[in-house]
C-alpha cells in the first residue's frame, strides 16, 4: 500500500483547498450591497466553505477507503492470475502462505524468498500495486474535484449550508456510536463463526461436558476429533477455583472490611489517603502482579505446603495466582460495597443506633444485611473481572488441565489455555487453534451473562432506597 | 382571638398537666454548635413521667437538635459540639463514664420518617432485645415482640404475618413497628422526631392514640410543628424559636394563655 | 422480662450480668473496628511488599558493571587498511572487532573463560570509527561484563553457599575476586538498558524497543479511540432518540466495558490478522485492538463530564438562537472537556498495562531492533516484561523488575496528569 499516506495527505489538502473556495464565494455575498443584514446570508461563511469541503472529501476519501480495504485481494488476484500456469499455487492454505511470502517479500521482511515463483511474483506485485495506486489515486481526486465543484455552484446568499453540514456532522455521531455494537457483533460472530469450525471437529458435548483436556495430541489434521482431547471441564473447574472460589476468600472478607472501616469508622482525612492508595492495586498492571506472583508468592506458597507435609505441592499452584488475584480485585469489591453501603439510607443507621446498638451491631445486623443485594452484585461482577482476568493465570497456575480441588496443585484456565493454544507455531484450521476460539465463546458468554445478571441486581437494588 | 387559636382551643385533650413527681430528665444551659453555627443556646427544660411534653416551633428552630441531644444522637455528626448539662435520674449524661449504648437503650426515639430495617416485622422488633441480650429465651423473645407490638396497637394488625417484611407494612404501620421496636427495649424514655409528620391523617390520629396510653409508662417527648397536635397530645409545652427555648409550661397556659407575645404570634399563625 | 415491660420497671443495667453483657460488646466492636484496621493494613502492605520487592529486585538493572581491559587495534586481525580506514571510518563498519576482543579476553582472563559481554565489540568499533588514529595502538578501555560477572559485582549471589548449586562458575567467582582487588571493575549507568532493544543475553537487553512499540501503539489508541468515544458519548446523551436502537447500542457500551481483555485479543487475531490480512506483531494492530478495548471507557467517562454540563447553559445558548449542533459544539464539549480528557488518559493507562489481548496478535516476537513505524514488527513493554519473565537466569530476573519499574514509572506519570487535569480544570456545578 505504497503511498496511501501521501494519497490521503492529498485529500485532506483538497478539503482545505475547497473550503477557502467556498468561503471566499460566501464572504462575497456578505460584502454585496445588503449583504450584511440579518438573515441576508442563511449561513456563516465558514459553514459555506465547510459544505464545499465536506462535498471534496468525502467522495475522495471513499475511494481511499476502499482502495485501502480491498487493494490487498485486487492485487494479489491479478498477481496470481499472471503467474504461469503450473506454478499457480493451489486456492487455499498454499495461496494464503504463498501470497504472505510475497507480502513479506515486498515490504523487505525477507532477505531472499523461499520459493523461486514468490520471487518473480513479488517484482510483478510492486508494480501492479503502483499501477492500482495511481489509477485509485487519480479517481480520488477526480471524484473529489467534482464534489468540490458542484458544491461551489450550489451556494446563494439563502442556501443554507449550516443544516447540510449539520447533518453530517449528526451522521458522524451516529457513525461513532454505532462502533460499539459493531464490535459487540464482531466479537461475537467471529467467535461463533470459528467455534462452530471447531464444532463440526469436535462434538459440542465433548467439548462441554468432557473431563480430559491435552489439545496438543490433535496438532496433525488426520488426528483431529473422537481423541477425547478437548474436554474443556478442567479449565472451567481450574477458571473457577482460582477466579470465584480462591480469589474471592481473599477479595470478599478483605474488600468488604476496608470499605466497611473507609466509610464507617475512619475520619474523612485518613479515608483521603487511604483510598487512592488502595486504588493503586488497581492499578497495577495484570502482568506486574503475575509476574510477582511467579517469582515471589508461588515458591512462598510451595515451601509452606512442603513444610505442613504435602509432598505434591507444584510450583505453579492454583493458591499462589487465586492469592494474588484476589489482592487485585480487593479495591473492585471494596468500592462495590462502598457504593452499595452508601445507598443504605442514613435513617437506618440512625435507627439502630438510637436503639443503643453499637456500631459494628449497627454494620453487621442492619447495613450489610439492607446493603446485600447491591454486594453480592458487586461481588458477581468481581468474579466476572476474575474468571476474565489472563495474565495472572498464566504466568502463576501453570498450563496442567488437573481436575483438583487441592490448592497447592496446579490448574489451568481458560484464558491461559487461550494464550497458550494461540502463541507459538499455529495453523490457522486445526482444532488446537480453533479451540482457542471456543473457550472464547464461552468466557464470553459467561461474563456477558454475570454482568447482565449483576448490573440489574444492583440496579433494582439502587432503585428499592431511591 | 381569631379562628386559629378558637380550633386549638378546642382541640386541647382532656387530661390536664398533672404535679411532677420527679423530673426524668433535666436540661440546664444547653447549646449546641455544628462547626462555626450556633444551632441552639441556653436551653433548660425538665422531662417526666407524668406528662407528655412537646417541642413546638418554626423549622429549623432548634427543637429537633435539642431532641437529638436527649440520647446524644448528635455524637454521629463529627462537627456538632454539645455543652451545658443534661441529666437522666440524677446523672449527666455527657460525662465522660456515660455509656452511650446503655444511654440510648434507656431513651429510645422515633424518627420522623418511619424507619423499619429491611427485615421481618418479628425481627424489628426483636433485634433491640437480642442486641441487649434482654430475652433468656425464645419463648421470652416471643413475650417481649407481643408485648411491644400489643403497647404499639399493631399486634392485632400484624399478628398472623409476623415474618412479613417491616417494610411492606403501610406508613403509619411502619411508624407504630418503629414506635414497637423503641418500646422492646424496655426505655425510660421515648423521644419522637415528628412522628406523624408522614403520614396520613387517620394514622396519625392512631399514633397520637397512641402516644395517649404510653403516657405515663415512658417520659415521652414529642417534636412537632403541627400545634393541633401539641395541643391534643401533650401536657407540657416548650416553644422553640431562632435556636432558644422561648417560653415552656403547661400545653393548656402556653395555648390560651402565652406570656411571651411571640409564642403569640406563632400560634395564633402570624409566621411559622 | 415480659412482667417486667408489663409491670414497667426499668432494664436492671447496673447488674453484674448486664455489666458483663455490655464490656463483652464493647470488645465485639473493638475487634471488628481491628479487623478493618487489620485488612486495610493487609492490602496496603501487600502493595507496599510488592513495590519493594520489584523495586529492590529491579534498581540494579539500571547499572552495568564494566571490565577495564588491555585491547589492541591490530588492522591485520581486524582485516582492514589502516590508512584507508583513516581516511574513511565507514570501513570499519565490517571490521572484525569480535576477533580483536576476543584475543584480548584470552590473553588476559584466559582462554574460553567469559568475561567480557559478546556485544561489547560495539564500544571498540565506536572508538575506532571516532578515532582511526587508535589503530595499531593498544588502548585501555572499561568493557561491558558478561551477566554472570554482573551479577557477581552487584552481590546478586550467596557466596556463601556451595558453588555448584549457583549458576556461576568456580573460575568465574575467582576472576571477580581478583579482577574487584585490582579495581579492574567499575559499575555505573546502564545506558543500553534504556536505548536498546531485546537480546539473548541480559547484559545486553534493553527497554527502548518495547517502549517505543508501546508509544506507537498508544498513538493509534489514542487517534481512533479518543474522537469515536467523544463522538459517541455526545450523540447518546444529547441527541439519541430514546428508541430500541438507541437502547442496543448503549447495551453494547455498557457490555463491551466489562468483557475480558482476552476477548479483544481474539477479535483482533480473527478480524485484523485472518480477515484482513494486516501484519502481524504490528503497533498499528495492537492500537486497533487496544482502541477497541479503550472506546468504551471513553464513552462512559465522556457521558458523565457531559452530563455534569447544567441544562441551564444549554438552554441559555438555544434561547439567543444557536442551533442544537452549535450548542453542543461550542458550550458543552468545552465544559465537559476535561472530564473527557481525564477519561480518555485513565483509558490510555490502561491500554499501556494490558498483555493478555496483544498475546493474541503475535505481539510476543523476539525482536532485537527498536520497530520503526507503524507496521513493522514490535513489542510492547508488558509484553517484554511477560517475555523476560519466563526467563530464570538471574540477570532476566533483574531486567523484568527494571522494566516493571519503567512501567509503573510512566502509569503513575499518566495517572498524575490525570488528577491534575481533574483538579485544575474541573468544575463543580
Amino acid at each position: 500500500m505504497s503511498g496511501i499516506g501521501a494519497m490521503f495527505a492529498a485529500a485532506f489538502g483538497l478539503g482545505v483547498l475547497a473550503w477557502w473556495l467556498g468561503r471566499r464565494k460566501a464572504l462575497a455575498f456578505v460584502a454585496a450591497p445588503g449583504g450584511d443584514r440579518i438573515g441576508a446570508v442563511h449561513s456563516l461563511p465558514q459553514y459555506h466553505g465547510a459544505f464545499v469541503a465536506i462535498l471534496a472529501l468525502l467522495p475522495a476519501l471513499v475511494v481511499l477507503a476502499f482502495w485501502g480495504l480491498a487493494g490487498n485481494g485486487l492485487v494479489a488476484a491479478e498477481v496470481l492470475a499472471g503467474l504461469p500456469e503450473g506454478t499457480r499455487p493451489q486456492p487455499g492454505l498454499d495461496q494464503a502462505a504463498f501470497l504472505s511470502e510475497v507480502r513479506g517479500l515486498v515490504r523487505g521482511d525477507y532477505a531472499a524468498a523461499f520459493n523461486p515463483v514468490a520471487e518473480g511474483a513479488a517484482k510483478a506485485w510492486v508494480a501492479v500495486e503502483r499501477r492500482y495506486a495511481i489509477l485509485f489515486g487519480v479517481a480520488a481526486l477526480a471524484v473529489g474535484l467534482m464534489g468540490a465543484l458542484w458544491g461551489w455552484t450550489r451556494l446563494r446568499p439563502d442556501f443554507r449550508a449550516r443544516s447540510r453540514v449539520e447533518r453530517l456532522v449528526m451522521g458522524l455521531l451516529i457513525l461513532a456510536s454505532l462502533v460499539a455494537t459493531l464490535t459487540t457483533f464482531g466479537i461475537v460472530l467471529s467467535l461463533i463463526f470459528e467455534s462452530f469450525r471447531f464444532f463440526q471437529m469436535v462434538p459440542i458435548t465433548e467439548f462441554l461436558f468432557g473431563l480430559n483436556w491435552s489439545p496438543q495430541t490433535a496438532i496433525r489434521a488426520d488426528q483431529v476429533g473422537s481423541s477425547g482431547a478437548f474436554g474443556a471441564v478442567p479449565l472451567f473447574w481450574g477458571t473457577v477455583f482460582i477466579g470465584a472460589i480462591i480469589a474471592m476468600i481473599v477479595a470478599i472478607p478483605l474488600g468488604l472490611m476496608t470499605a466497611i472501616y473507609l466509610t464507617q469508622y475512619s475520619a474523612a482525612g485518613f479515608r483521603k489517603v487511604a483510598k487512592p492508595v488502595l486504588e493503586v492495586l488497581a492499578g497495577v498492571p495484570t502482568v506486574v502482579y503475575g509476574f510477582f506472583a511467579a517469582l515471589t508468592v508461588a515458591p512462598a506458597v510451595r515451601d509452606f505446603a512442603l513444610s505442613i507435609g504435602i509432598s505434591d505441592a507444584s510450583s505453579e499452584s492454583a493458591l499462589a495466582a487465586g492469592m494474588v488475584m484476589g489482592v487485585m480485585i480487593i479495591p473492585f469489591v471494596s468500592s462495590m460495597a462502598d457504593d452499595a453501603l452508601a445507598a443504605v439510607p442514613a435513617s437506618m443507621r440512625d435507627g439502630s443506633l438510637a436503639m443503643g446498638a453499637t456500631p459494628s451491631e449497627t454494620i453487621r445486623k442492619v447495613l450489610i444485611p439492607a446493603a446485600l443485594p447491591g454486594i453480592v452484585g458487586g461481588v458477581l461482577l468481581a468474579v466476572s473481572r476474575a474468571i476474565g482476568e489472563t495474565m495472572i493465570v498464566v504466568m502463576a497456575a501453570g498450563m496442567a488441565a488437573n481436575l483438583t480441588a487441592n490448592p497447592f496443585n496446579s490448574v489451568t484456565t481458560v484464558t491461559a489455555q487461550i494464550v497458550a493454544l494461540l502463541t507459538g507455531d499455529q495453523e490457522f484450521d486445526s482444532a488446537k487453534t480453533l479451540s482457542a476460539f471456543a473457550l472464547g465463546l464461552v468466557l464470553f458468554l459467561v461474563t456477558l451473562a454475570l454482568n447482565i445478571f449483576a448490573l440489574s441486581v444492583v440496579k433494582k437494588y439502587r432503585e428499592a432506597y431511591d | 382571638m381569631n379562628q386559629m387559636s378558637m380550633d386549638v382551643g378546642t382541640a386541647l385533650g382532656s387530661s390536664e398537666a398533672v404535679a411532677d413527681a420527679a423530673p426524668k430528665m433535666t436540661a440546664r444551659n444547653v447549646a449546641v454548635s455544628y462547626g462555626a453555627t450556633q444551632a441552639l443556646r441556653g436551653v433548660s427544660i425538665d422531662v417526666s413521667t407524668e406528662n407528655v411534653t412537646a417541642f413546638i416551633g418554626p423549622s429549623g428552630c432548634g427543637k429537633s437538635t435539642f431532641l437529638r441531644c436527649l440520647n446524644r444522637m448528635n455524637d454521629t455528626v463529627a462537627s456538632a459540639r454539645v455543652t451545658g448539662e443534661i441529666q437522666l435520674d440524677g446523672k449527666d449524661i455527657y460525662a465522660p463514664d456515660m455509656d452511650v449504648v446503655q444511654l440510648r437503650a434507656r431513651v429510645g426515639m422515633v424518627f420522623q420518617k418511619p424507619n423499619p430495617f429491611p427485615k421481618s416485622i418479628y425481627e424489628n422488633v426483636a433485634y433491640g432485645p437480642r442486641i441487649h441480650g434482654l430475652a433468656r429465651s425464645k419463648a421470652d423473645l416471643d413475650g417481649v415482640v407481643e408485648q411491644s407490638l400489643r403497647r404499639a396497637g399493631l399486634w392485632d394488625e400484624v399478628k398472623d404475618r409476623l415474618a412479613d417484611s417491616g417494610t411492606a407494612l403501610s406508613g403509619g404501620q411502619q411508624q407504630r413497628l418503629c414506635i414497637a421496636r423503641a418500646i422492646a427495649v424496655n426505655p425510660e424514655v421515648i423521644l419522637m422526631d415528628e412522628p406523624a409528620s408522614a403520614l396520613d391523617p387517620i394514622a396519625t390520629a392512631k399514633i397520637e392514640e397512641l402516644i395517649d396510653e404510653l403516657r405515663g409508662k415512658y417520659a415521652i417527648v414529642i417534636v412537632t410543628h403541627n400545634m393541633q397536635q401539641a395541643a391534643r397530645v401533650s401536657q407540657k409545652t416548650a416553644f422553640f424559636h431562632l435556636g432558644s427555648l422561648v417560653e415552656y409550661g403547661d400545653t393548656r397556659e402556653i395555648f390560651t394563655n402565652p406570656r411571651e407575645p411571640r409564642t403569640k404570634d406563632y400560634i395564633t399563625g402570624r409566621y411559622g | 422480662m415480659t412482667e417486667r415491660l408489663a409491670t414497667g420497671a426499668p432494664t436492671a443495667w447496673g447488674s453484674d450480668a448486664m455489666q458483663n453483657r455490655i464490656r463483652r460488646r464493647y470488645r465485639q466492636e473493638r475487634l471488628f473496628r481491628g479487623l478493618g484496621i487489620a485488612a486495610l493494613a493487609l492490602a496496603g502492605g501487600f502493595l507496599l511488599f510488592l513495590l519493594t520487592t520489584i523495586v529492590a529486585s529491579g534498581w540494579n538493572s539500571f547499572r552495568a558493571t564494566e571490565v577495564q581491559m588491555a585491547v589492541t587495534f591490530d588492522p591485520a586481525r581486524l582485516g582492514v587498511d589502516a590508512a584507508a580506514a583513516k581516511a574513511d571510518p565507514n570501513l570499519l563498519a565490517k571490521a572484525n572487532f569480535q576477533g580483536i576482543m576476543g584475543d584480548a579476553s584470552d590473553a588476559q582472563f584466559g582462554r574460553g573463560v567469559r568475561i567480557v559481554s559478546d556485544g561489547a565489540w560495539l564500544t571498540l568499533r565506536d572508538m575506532a570509527q571516532a578515532d582511526p588514529s587508535i589503530l595499531g595502538t593498544t588502548q585501555t578501555v572499561w568493557l561491558l561484563t558478561t551477566s554472570n560477572i554482573d551479577q557477581l559485582a552487584k552481590g546478586a549471589f550467596d557466596l556463601t553457599i556451595d558453588a555448584a548449586d549457583l549458576p556461576v562458575t568456580a573460575t568465574e567467582i575467582a576472576l571477580w575476586k581478583r579482577l574487584n582487588s585490582e579495581g579492574k571493575l567499575r559499575t555505573g549507568l546502564n545506558a543500553l538498558f534504556l536505548t536498546g532493544a531485546d537480546s539473548v543475553d541480559p547484559e545486553l537487553a534493553g527497554i527502548w524497543g518495547a517502549l517505543k512499540g508501546s508509544f506507537l501503539m498508544l498513538i493509534i489508541t489514542l487517534v481512533i479511540s479518543f474522537p469515536l468515544g467523544v463522538l459517541s458519548a455526545i450523540y447518546l446523551e444529547e441527541f439519541a432518540a430514546k428508541n430500541r436502537w438507541t437502547d442496543i447500542i448503549e447495551v453494547s457500551i455498557n457490555n463491551l466495558a466489562a468483557v475480558p481483555s482476552i476477548i479483544f485479543g481474539l477479535l483482533g487475531l480473527a478480524v485484523f490478522l485472518n480477515t484482513l490480512n494486516m501484519p502481524r506483531s504490528a503497533p498499528i494492530v495492537g492500537g486497533l485492538t487496544l482502541a477497541l478495548m479503550t472506546f468504551p471507557v471513553i464513552v462512559i467517562a465522556s457521558r458523565a463530564a457531559i452530563k455534569a454540563v447544567p441544562p441551564s447553559i444549554r438552554d441559555a445558548a438555544l434561547g439567543i438562537g444557536a442551533s442544537p449542533v452549535q450548542v453542543v459544539f461550542h458550550h458543552v464539549i468545552p465544559l465537559a472537556l476535561p472530564g473527557m480528557l481525564t477519561g480518555t488518559i485513565l483509558g490510555m493507562a490502561r491500554a499501556l498495562g494490558e498483555t493478555a489481548p496483544l498475546l493474541m496478535i503475535g505481539m510476543r516476537a523476539f525482536l532485537t531492533s527498536v520497530p520503526q513505524g507503524f507496521t513493522q514488527p514490535a513489542t510492547a513493554l508488558p509484553v517484554q516484561i511477560f517475555i523476560w519473565s519466563d526467563n530464570v537466569s538471574r540477570g532476566f530476573v533483574e531486567k523484568t523488575s527494571g522494566a516493571i519499574i519503567v512501567l509503573l514509572l510512566f502509569l503513575l506519570l499518566i495517572n498524575g496528569l490525570a488528577i491534575y487535569l481533574r483538579n485544575k480544570f474541573e468544575v463543580r456545578w
